[in-house]
């Protein structure tokens, strides 16, 4: 499964919860409480409400931990030792990328600038969904860590808007098997 | 029971309040209106139903960026005014001189833009302005970021107005915020949570403001003088800062909308309470300091402050979630509101809100940020919270203000316009964010064929987005033209309205 489809997955079941909070109260919302109904049903709102702020702290807590303790950005100033090593520079409007060719299953350290604009340097999958991206930031170099499950001709994609060529800024990024076979 | 009354006697728009108070809304509610269809126009040639050559395409996207980020401030601006001078004494001239500075600078980005070529978007990310390969000239990118200043002053002499007059009634911004009750004491029932939420927006968004006249300021050197270069990932830094804040304090602004109205719809008081000082005093830190999640894929960010992006963004939830949403539902529960156009925009101006920070919340996490960064995932959750959030807040008070005595009378063709609205928006924003979950890059003048049915999809929206905004333009515009709005129904109570 793509990350795009468990990010969908929890976004919809997260709207939803929330869709569906509102849609009870407004059901309810015609309907006006007397006294003793509204101070119980206040009291109950109270409960739920420290509830809802205990059950979004543990969703916090464990939700930072779960996404941050293993980081998903590599160090950006020390040695990767990285099996492949690409140079990776932006220009508008094109990609100048050395080598074009990786391995599947190894490690590849992409060396990302660019020369003039701020680009974005998004790798495409063959099945056209973003597999990890990185800024073309002008005087800086990102360095993005990546290693390629599957072999296929993959697509380089502008994704920081740099002017009237920024769609058309592609390039192909060949990932091989090992040994280049 | 007088703090429920619809239309109370300190909220009268008379004489030169009442003209500029209809200049604010009668121009936001034009301004919607075209510049809502310079994102159809988009939309629809991204469908491949318009051709609109990519010069134009980019030029629409500035407009239209900056255009409506310019007005959902402006008209939530009008929002604040519209309450906060009940308790405070704002001054005209400062409420005015912002809506003279917000249109000359209009006049300059229009300009910038449809004659000057200018199309480096509303965020003018350094160095693409001076990069306008034929097609702008510095001069053009000088008179966009001009325009810009010019809006920023015009902000922020408003809020330093605001500043002055707050502090006159409440000694300092602390006391107004009533950080002196977050730990204990007795709270004033009578402190006005307009007052809190007017005193987080104008700290949180003046230092916005100052980022990007900073920001501004060295770009147009950096114009004048090319040898003068800046720092890429710095002026990244200020930008975001900037923009982040500018947009974010607009939500903050039309919230106050239903702090005020939403009380007097439901008929059930909604009193301010620690839980809401403790979610004004985090929301105030937070906005300042959530910029980051936009510089994610900046990996040359310092660590530390790429993961305070992270974790702010996911702390930000909580004083919607748990206080603002939760507590406006509350209210709502069994109170026996009656459903009009102000109370119903109200509601979905929550919803809104509510559940748009959700995508917004998981697009602010560093792992997802890496294949949703800079998709259509992104406006996919602006959109939502914008157009189904801030600007509703502002259009539930132009409701309000047009609305009579007879309000009780709820015309059908307001309940179609909110349908096809809400309709509409539902299926714009999700097309949008659909689109993000398959990869379909945001910014584009041209798609893929296979990015065409989501692009289709949210055309279709957009349209009836168009629709229903063309209606409440002509409603409101119409209405605040009539004679002073809400006169014979100033002492209507709380029975009254339901």
């Amino acid at each position: 499964m793509h990350l795009q489809d468990a990010i969908w997955g929890i976004t919809l079941a997260g709207m939803g919860l929330v869709a569906l909070g509102f849609l009870l109260v407004i059901i309810q919302a015609g309907k006006p409480a007397d006294d003793a109904a509204s101070a119980k049903s206040a009291h109950t709102a109270r409960r739920f409400q420290a509830r809802l702020f205990g059950v979004l702290l543990v969703v916090f807590a464990a939700g930072s931990w779960a996404t941050l303790h293993n980081y998903p950005i590599p160090p950006q100033h020390r040695a990767l030792d990285a099996q492949q090593v690409v140079d990776v520079t932006g220009r508008m409007w094109s990609w100048q990328i050395e080598p074009a060719t990786v391995e599947v299953g190894r490690s590849v350290e992409f060396r990302v600038t660019s020369a003039d604009v701020n680009h974005g340097f998004a790798i495409y999958a063959p099945d056209g969904r973003i597999v990890t991206q990185t800024q073309a930031m002008p005087g800086y170099t990102n360095v993005l860590l990546h290693a390629f499950d599957v072999p296929g001709t993959y697509t380089v994609q502008c994704l920081e808007f740099c002017g009237i060529g920024h769609a058309p800024m592609a390039a192909e990024l060949q990932v091989v098997a090992t040994g280049g076979q | 029971m007088a703090a429920l009354t619809l239309y109370p006697q300190d909220e009268r728009l008379e004489g030169g309040s009442r003209i500029a108070f209809n200049l604010y809304m009668i121009t936001a509610v034009a301004l919607f209106v075209l510049l809502m269809l310079l994102g159809l126009t988009m939309r629809m040639t991204q469908a491949t139903w318009l051709t609109v050559s990519p010069v134009f395409f980019y030029k629409l996207l500035s407009m239209h960026g900056a255009g409506l980020v310019g007005t959902v401030s402006l008209a939530t601006t009008a929002v604040m005014w519209y309450f906060l001078r009940k308790y405070v004494r704002l001054h005209l001239w400062a409420f005015v001189a912002n809506y003279v500075l917000f249109m000359l600078g209009a006049l300059c980005i229009i300009a910038a833009i449809f004659i000057g070529g200018y199309g480096a978007l509303w965020t003018f990310l350094y160095p693409l302005p001076v990069y306008g390969m034929g097609l702008w000239s510095t001069q053009a990118a000088a008179l966009f970021m001009l325009g810009y200043l010019l809006i920023g002053v015009g902000s922020l002499l408003f809020y330093l107005d605001a500043a002055a007059a707050i502090i006159k009634v409440h000694g300092n911004l602390g006391r107004a915020l009533g950080l002196q009750w977050l730990f204990g004491g007795s709270i004033d029932p009578a402190h006005p949570k307009a007052v809190v939420a007017s005193t987080m927006v104008l700290i949180a968004n003046s230092l916005g403001i100052l980022a990007g006249a900073v920001v501004l300021v060295m770009s147009l050197i950096n114009i004048f003088y090319p040898e003068v270069p800046l720092d890429a990932l710095f002026a990244k830094n200020l930008i975001y800062w900037f923009g982040h804040m500018y947009i974010n304090a607009t939500i903050y602004m039309g919230v106050i909308v239903v702090y005020e109205l939403l009380p007097r719809y439901t008929g059930k008081p909604y009193p301010i309470s620690r839980p809401f000082l403790w979610s004004f005093a985090a929301s105030t830190v937070f906005v300042i300091i959530v910029f980051p999640h936009h510089l994610m894929m900046d990996f040359a960010q310092p660590r530390w402050l790429t993961v305070m992006g992270q974790v702010v963004s996911w702390g930000a939830g909580f004083p919607v979630f748990v206080v603002t949403a939760y507590g406006a539902l509350t209210n709502l529960y069994r109170s026996g509101i009656r459903w009009q156009m102000p109370s119903r925009l109200i509601v979905l101006s929550l919803f809104g809100w509510a559940a748009g920070i959700v995508p917004a919340i998981i697009d602010g996490t560093v792992r997802n940020n890496l294949v949703m960064h800079n998709t259509q995932w992104v406006p996919g959750h602006f959109h939502f919270y914008l157009l189904l959030g801030a600007v509703v807040m502002a259009l539930a008070l132009m409701f309000h203000v047009i609305g009579r005595e007879d309000a009780a009378r709820d015309r059908a063709s307001d309940r179609a316009g909110f349908l096809v609205y809400l309709v509409g928006g539902l299926v714009f924003t999700f097309a949008f964010l659909d689109a993000g979950h398959l990869s379909v890059a945001r910014r584009m003048a041209t798609h893929l064929p296979e990015w065409t049915a989501t692009d289709r999809l949210g055309s279709i929206g957009a349209t009836l987005v168009v629709l229903g905004m063309l209606y409440f333009a002509i409603r409101i515009t119409a209405g605040l033209l009539r004679s002073p709005p809400g006169r014979e129904t100033l002492h209507a109570s709380a029975g009254t309205a339901g």
